[in-house]
Parts: C-alpha cells; sequence; structure tokens
C-alpha cells in the first residue's frame, strides 16, 4: 500500500488489510458451500478422499465462513468505526498488526488441520487446542486495542455501533473460552473438560451465542454505522437503541437450550431456552425497525444505490430469520423442523440474506474511502452483485424450506398399521431436486462475490493510479 | 401440591434457577417499560429532535418506541410466564400441567399401542408359512423390514458385508419359522475365535483346504496338510464335511457363501483374515424393541422371500 493513502490522524491500515481479506475469504468460503452442495447432489464429488470428504470439508465451510470471512469483515469494520466515531487513532498499532496476522494465522491453521481430519467434534468450534490458545490471544488483544481505543476517544458519548462491537467481542471472548475449555491429550488432540448433557449445553450455549454476538450483535454494529451513513440519515431512535441492545443481549444467553429440545436436556432448561427464545423476538426486531426507519426520507435513494440496496435487503433477511428462529423454538414446531434442512436454511437465510449482504453493502461503501476514491470502480457491477446475491438468497432458501417440511412430514407419516409410511432413504431422495436449487443459489452467490473481486481490484489499481498523478494524500 | 415439584434439582439451584429466570424476565420488562415514554413532541415530519450528539456525523432522533413493537414485546413476556405457569421451567416447580416429554413420549406409544396391537395381533394366530402367502399382511411386514431390518440387511434383503443375505438358501441358525423366531425374539451372536496361535505356515495350510471344500482353485499340497489340522480344530463346529452346523450358527464352508468377504478382497485373503482375527457377528434382539406381534409378522416377511424366487 502506498504511503499516499496514510490517513494523517486513523490508522487504516489494519483496516484496508481486513477489508481486502474479507472478500478473499469470502469466495474462499462460499466456494467450499458451494462444492459441498455439489457433493449433496453429486457424492461421488468427494473424489473418494478423505481430505475432501464431506465431514471435513463441511466445518472447513463454517469456519471460512463465519470467522474468516465474517470475522476480518467484523475486525475491518470495527476497526474503522471506533475511530471515526471516537475521533481518536486505535489504541495500538502494533497490537492491531497483530491481531490481523495472528487471525490470518488462525485461518490457515483451520484450511490445514480440518481437511486432515483434527477436529474437537463441537460444531463451530472444531479447531483443537493450539490454535485455540491462538485465537484466544488474538481475541483478548482484540478486546485491548478495541475498549482502550473507546477509552482515549475524543467524544463525550460511546456511540451506538460501538455498544454492539464491544458487547460482540467481550462476550465472544467468554463463549469461545468457556466452550473451548479441555485437557490436551496429544498435541492435537484434547478432550472437554464437561461430560455428556453439560458438554452438550456448553456447547449450544456457545453455539447460539456464536450466532447471536458473532453473527448479530457485531453485525449490527456494521449497520448502525454503515445503514445512516449510506443513507445520509439520522439514526431514527436513540431510545429503542438502548431498549434493544440491552435486551438484546441479555436474552441471547438464555436462548441455546433451544438446540437440544427433546433430548437429554432436563425438561425446565428447555422450556426456558424455548420461552427466552421467543422474548428475543421483540429485541431483534428493535435493530431492524431502527435501521429500516432510518430510511424513511431516503427511500428514493434506493433506484440508484445498489449499496443501499444491499443494506436494505440485509435487514429485511434479518428481520424474517430472527422471526423465524422464535417460531423454529417452539417445541411443537421444533418437533418439525429439527435435524431436517430447514435448520440449514434458517442459518443461510442469517448467513446470506443478512451477514453477508450487510457486509457487502458495507465494504462498497467502506472501501473506495480507504483507498482514497470516493465511489468503487462500477456501480452497475454492485447492481448486478445485489441481484446475484438476492435471487441466490432466496432460491436457496425457498429449496430448503420446501426440503426441510418435505422430510419432517415424511419422516412423521405413518400407514393405517402405524408403521412408517417412508424409510429415511426415500427422504433423501425426494430432496434430491431441492439440493440442485440450493446449488444454484450458491453459485449466484459466488459469480457475485467474484465480481466483487473484479470491482474491488479495479477500484484499488485506479486508486493507485490517481496517487502516481497526484502524490497528495487523500482521505475520506 | 407434591405433584408440581419434581427433584430433578438441589433446593438451592431450583431457587437460583427460579430468582434468575424472573430476575432477567423482569429486567427485559422494565427496560422496556422504564422507556415506554418521551417527552419529546415530533416535528413536521413526524421525527422528534435529536439527541444533541452526533458520532462521524450521524445524529440521532430520539422517536418513541413504536407502539406495535411494544405491544408485542409485551404478549411475548406475558406469553412466557403463561408457559412458566404451565409447563416445567422455574426450577424443579413442575408447572400446573405436570407435562414433561417423557410422560409426552409414553402417552403417545401408550396410544399407538392401544390403536395399532390389534392390527398385528389378528396375525398372530396365523402359522408363519400361511401368513406369507398373505398379500396384505405382507405389505405392512415389508414396511416393518423396511425401517427396522434394512439398514443392515439391504432394502432387498441381500445382506452385505458381514450381514446375512436373507434371500438365499443358505441359513446360519436355519430358515424354519421357529428358527427364524428364535433368532427375532433372542437375536444371535456368532463367534469365530482367532487361530493365530496356530502360525503362519497352518493358517495357510487351512485357507488351502477351506477354498477346497467350496471347490475353488487352491494350492493341492498345502490343502491336504490342513485337512489334519481341520479334522482337529475346525470339524467341532464346521463338521468334519464343512457343511457347518446351525445349532452354534457355524457357516456352511462347502457351498461358495462368504460372509466376511469385504469388497474388492479375494476369497482367500477374507479367509485368512478370519482365521487370524476371529469374527463376531451380531444380530440384536427384536421382540423388546419392535415388539412380539411385529416379530411374528417380521419372521413370516423373512419366510416369504423365498417364495418369490
Amino acid at each position: 500500500m502506498s504511503t499516499a493513502l496514510e490517513h494523517p490522524t486513523y490508522n487504516y491500515t489494519v483496516v484496508r488489510q481486513f477489508a481486502i481479506m474479507t472478500v478473499v475469504w469470502g469466495i474462499v468460503g462460499m466456494l467450499l458451500g458451494v462444492v459441498l452442495a455439489a457433493q449433496l447432489v453429486w457424492p461421488e464429488l468427494n473424489l473418494g478422499l478423505p481430505w475432501t470428504s464431506f465431514g471435513r470439508l463441511r466445518p472447513l465451510h463454517t469456519n471460512a465462513v463465519i470467522f474468516a470471512f465474517g470475522g476480518s469483515a467484523l475486525f475491518a469494520t470495527s476497526y474503522y468505526v471506533v475511530q471515526r466515531t471516537c475521533q481518536t487513532r486505535l489504541f495500538s498499532d502494533k497490537l492491531a498488526a497483530f491481531t490481523f496476522w495472528g487471525w490470518q494465522a488462525v485461518i490457515l491453521s483451520a484450511v490445514i488441520s480440518l481437511p486432515l481430519g483434527y477436529t474437537t467434534t463441537k460444531e463451530y468450534a472444531e479447531l483443537e487446542w493450539p490454535i485455540n490458545i491462538l485465537i484466544a490471544a488474538v481475541w483478548i488483544s482484540y478486546a485491548i486495542v478495541f475498549l482502550m481505543t473507546i477509552k482515549l476517544r475524543k467524544t463525550s458519548h460511546i456511540y451506538v455501533a460501538n455498544w454492539f462491537f464491544a458487547a460482540f467481542i467481550l462476550t465472544v471472548a467468554v463463549l469461545h473460552i468457556v466452550n473451548n475449555a479441555a485437557i490436551p491429550v496429544t498435541a492435537m488432540y484434547s478432550t472437554s473438560i464437561y461430560a455428556g448433557t453439560i458438554d452438550a449445553m456448553v456447547q449450544w450455549w456457545y453455539g447460539h451465542n456464536a450466532v447471536g454476538f458473532f453473527l448479530t450483535a457485531g453485525f449490527l454494529g456494521m449497520m448502525y454505522y454503515f445503514v445512516p451513513k449510506q443513507a445520509e440519515r439520522p439514526i431514527y431512535s436513540y431510545r429503542l437503541s438502548i431498549v434493544h441492545f440491552w435486551a438484546l443481549i441479555m436474552v441471547y444467553m438464555w436462548a441455546g437450550p433451544h438446540h437440544l429440545h427433546y433430548t437429554a436436556l432436563p425438561n425446565w432448561a428447555q422450556s426456558l431456552g424455548m420461552i427466552m427464545s421467543i422474548i428475543l423476538l421483540a429485541p431483534s426486531w428493535g435493530g431492524m425497525i431502527n435501521g429500516m426507519m432510518t430510511l424513511s426520507g431516503a427511500w428514493h435513494k434506493l433506484r440508484t444505490d445498489p449499496t443501499l440496496r444491499f443494506l436494505v435487503v440485509a435487514l429485511s433477511f434479518y428481520g424474517m430469520s430472527t422471526f423465524e428462529g422464535p417460531m423454529m423454538a417452539v417445541k411443537t414446531v421444533n418437533a418439525l423442523s429439527h435435524y431436517t434442512d430447514w435448520t440449514i436454511g434458517h442459518v443461510h437465510a442469517g448467513a446470506l440474506g443478512w451477514v453477508a449482504m450487510i457486509t457487502i453493502g458495507s465494504m462498497y461503501h467502506l472501501i473506495p474511502r480507504l483507498f482514497g476514491r470516493t465511489e468503487m470502480h462500477s456501480v452497475n457491477l454492485i447492481a448486478v452483485h445485489f441481484w446475484l446475491a438476492t435471487i441466490g438468497t432466496v432460491l436457496y432458501i425457498a429449496a430448503m424450506w420446501v426440503n426441510g417440511i418435505l422430510q419432517g412430514l415424511m419422516w412423521r407419516a405413518i400407514n393405517a398399521d402405524g408403521t412408517l409410511m417412508y424409510t429415511f432413504v426415500e427422504s433423501v431422495e425426494a430432496s434430491g431436486p431441492g439440493y440442485i436449487v440450493r446449488l444454484i443459489g450458491g453459485l449466484c452467490w459466488v459469480a457475485g462475490m467474484l465480481i466483487m473481486a473484479y470491482n474491488v481490484t479495479m477500484t484499488v489499481k485506479r486508486s493507485d493510479a490517481a496517487d502516481a498523478r497526484q502524490p497528495l494524500a487523500q482521505t475520506a | 401440591m407434591n405433584y408440581l415439584w419434581n427433584d430433578s434439582l438441589s433446593g438451592f439451584w431450583s431457587a437460583w434457577v427460579i430468582v434468575i429466570t424472573l430476575g432477567s424476565i423482569g429486567f427485559a420488562f422494565w427496560l422496556l417499560y422504564a422507556n415506554r415514554r418521551t417527552d419529546k413532541t415530533p416535528d413536521a415530519e413526524g421525527n422528534v429532535e435529536t439527541t444533541g450528539h452526533a458520532a462521524d456525523g450521524i445524529e440521532e432522533y430520539d422517536n418513541p418506541l413504536p407502539r406495535w413493537w411494544f405491544q408485542l414485546y409485551v404478549a411475548t413476556v406475558v406469553f412466557a410466564l403463561g408457559y412458566l405457569l404451565l409447563y416445567p421451567g422455574l426450577g424443579n416447580f413442575a408447572g400446573v400441567l405436570g407435562w414433561t416429554q417423557e410422560g409426552q413420549w409414553e402417552e403417545e406409544v401408550a396410544e399407538a399401542e392401544e390403536r395399532f396391537t390389534p392390527i398385528f395381533a389378528q396375525y398372530e394366530e396365523i402359522p408363519i408359512p400361511d401368513l406369507a402367502e398373505d398379500e396384505e399382511a405382507m405389505r405392512v411386514a415389508e414396511r416393518i423390514y423396511l425401517n427396522n431390518c434394512a439398514v443392515c440387511h439391504g432394502s432387498n434383503a441381500r445382506g452385505g458385508y458381514g450381514f446375512p443375505n436373507l434371500t438365499d438358501d443358505n441359513w446360519l441358525y436355519g430358515g424354519e419359522p421357529e428358527a427364524l423366531l428364535t433368532t427375532l425374539h433372542q437375536g444371535r451372536n456368532g463367534l469365530m475365535p482367532s487361530w493365530q496361535q496356530l502360525g503362519a505356515n497352518n493358517i495357510e495350510n487351512l485357507t488351502q483346504h477351506v477354498l477346497a471344500l467350496s471347490d475353488l482353485e487352491h494350492e493341492e499340497e498345502r490343502a491336504d496338510q490342513g485337512a489334519a489340522v481341520y479334522a482337529s480344530v475346525c470339524a467341532a463346529c464346521h463338521m468334519p464335511d464343512g457343511t457347518g452346523n446351525q445349532a452354534l450358527g457355524a457357516p456352511n464352508l462347502t457351498n461358495d457363501i462368504w460372509l466376511y468377504q469385504a469388497p474388492g478382497q479375494s476369497v482367500a485373503d477374507s479367509i485368512r483374515q478370519t482365521l487370524r482375527n476371529g469374527r463376531n457377528g451380531h444380530m440384536p434382539a427384536q421382540a423388546s424393541y419392535i415388539g412380539e406381534e411385529r416379530v411374528h409378522l417380521v419372521a413370516a416377511y423373512v419366510y416369504s422371500l423365498r417364495l418369490e424366487e
């Protein structure tokens, strides 16, 4: 990066690094998703090799999209937002650089160790103990950089986006350390310090809060900065943000047991998981309302600004999946939806529709500013990306809804004599067409991400060319 | 009112769960209630004045909470409290309905038993060979087979590596109605011991001898040398002529059927592996799992497979 891009006050270097890696890991993670989707249609695509089998690539896909793509996006935006809204430079450039290189080292370790078959078997926490220690070190450094920057702020108030980022950083530190507490046996093997049902409960306390704090609170922080910025409108309600912030972070903590309905988990714990998931509906929608209503008076901008479209559609999918979630947490609904593709569809409504869309919208706002431009190389290509992403998400979710309900109904269908009407394999066969539609949705997403990569590359190149002509510091 | 309480938690932890649950719900509600009003009045556009501070140019209005959202929030809290009154949730308080997932399951099973048992009971008195020719009964039986047995024996009942083919006429424990019922009721445990201690040379000789029993390609000299070892070690179970013994589940070695020939493995290699490491075949008992009446039907189904040939 040319020094001409350096901002006089803020540390943009680490933001640029994370922003670029967001695009790179987005492509890698989603491409892995497409490979897995194809394997479910044509199982021979696992090539008969252990390293490319579904069971090993699946955790690599989830880790790549959540922690590599989503994580890099959160680092980039939180470092950018905290500096801009606190009007101060990051607390420590060196520690910030450590978080970047440390986080990339974590991702590379995952890329190597997961296909080799090293896994703790805990979903979204598959990485083995030496990598977990590195994650903890990086994450604590992240917390120090972020919180100390807030402490050194030159503004009187802490902006709402920073509340969400701070809650996400602190909680993920606690979740990661508690859930991964394990006794090392060999260099790449450990056993959890929890046993049986308690282990399962700790895992899903972690698992659901990974969704609640990593994929929701963190990205709400992103939303609270980039939506008002891109729409150039004030936030709708400060009061609403206070209520929904505190309610969200308090209630999310309780929702984990809904992953363990009708299991060995005691009845009382299951009930608490369910009712708290229902109470979670309004606090979740608080964020959606605050984002949507911020656009009032700026709706006409949607016609010309595909970046804003990404942000608005992200909020719509956020609202939809945070309605779907509490509904699926109700035991009677869960009895039908659990263990089916409906769950996969629900996760992707959140992951593609909300997390990826809000990230991409934010990146299209952020990247030109980081590289001394006013806008992306091509606004039309953003529009193309927007339609590919939206259509891809709709195809994906619709296919999984159909498959999930189909599977749930087939599994419980009985004949007049009480015997099951279908064998399990018949439900797999019936899911085939849905898997093809899902694959098409995934291909739309990867195509969109490749277009984004081209657009970003051209934007960065043009900024270099501009520097050559006019070697003055350009700052956003 | 004792039935309202169960004893899964100690008194302290039960109280702890109750206190933090109600405390958390109370906090969530207080948060909402305390912020229900704003003293600021909306402007012409419908927005109230901003808070006065700006972050990187972003201002914030202080609009009141949307009414429908406020009501939605209250409704979920009310639902939650109602649920905790009716269902288990507050520590050891079992809920007014006395519902448990175990209770629900037992109820559903009892209901199903009552509804479906008569359907199967009508077949129970019919002898298996006759039942096997009853098409209606066999359609029912096939569904039980597909959902319970096919996972090992295959949907076409032709078995697989380690799982016997049920469509041929080769039976480890016998294919007559009584034998089938015993297998299904009690399960079977087939045990072939390891003969590692005989030494590599004897194992090779025995391998060639067993190949000879099924008229497969073999080394004549070794097969002859293996005969003596066979007589002293193997004949007790597999019989001197190699035709096996159904009382023990010892397979017939003369019919060229090899239960443990892995895909891609030669017969000779599978025999060597069996002799070196032994085998342990396990057929789980089904009666306690699918019920007596269904066992009778499944036995008839397995019996019927030979009729299709």
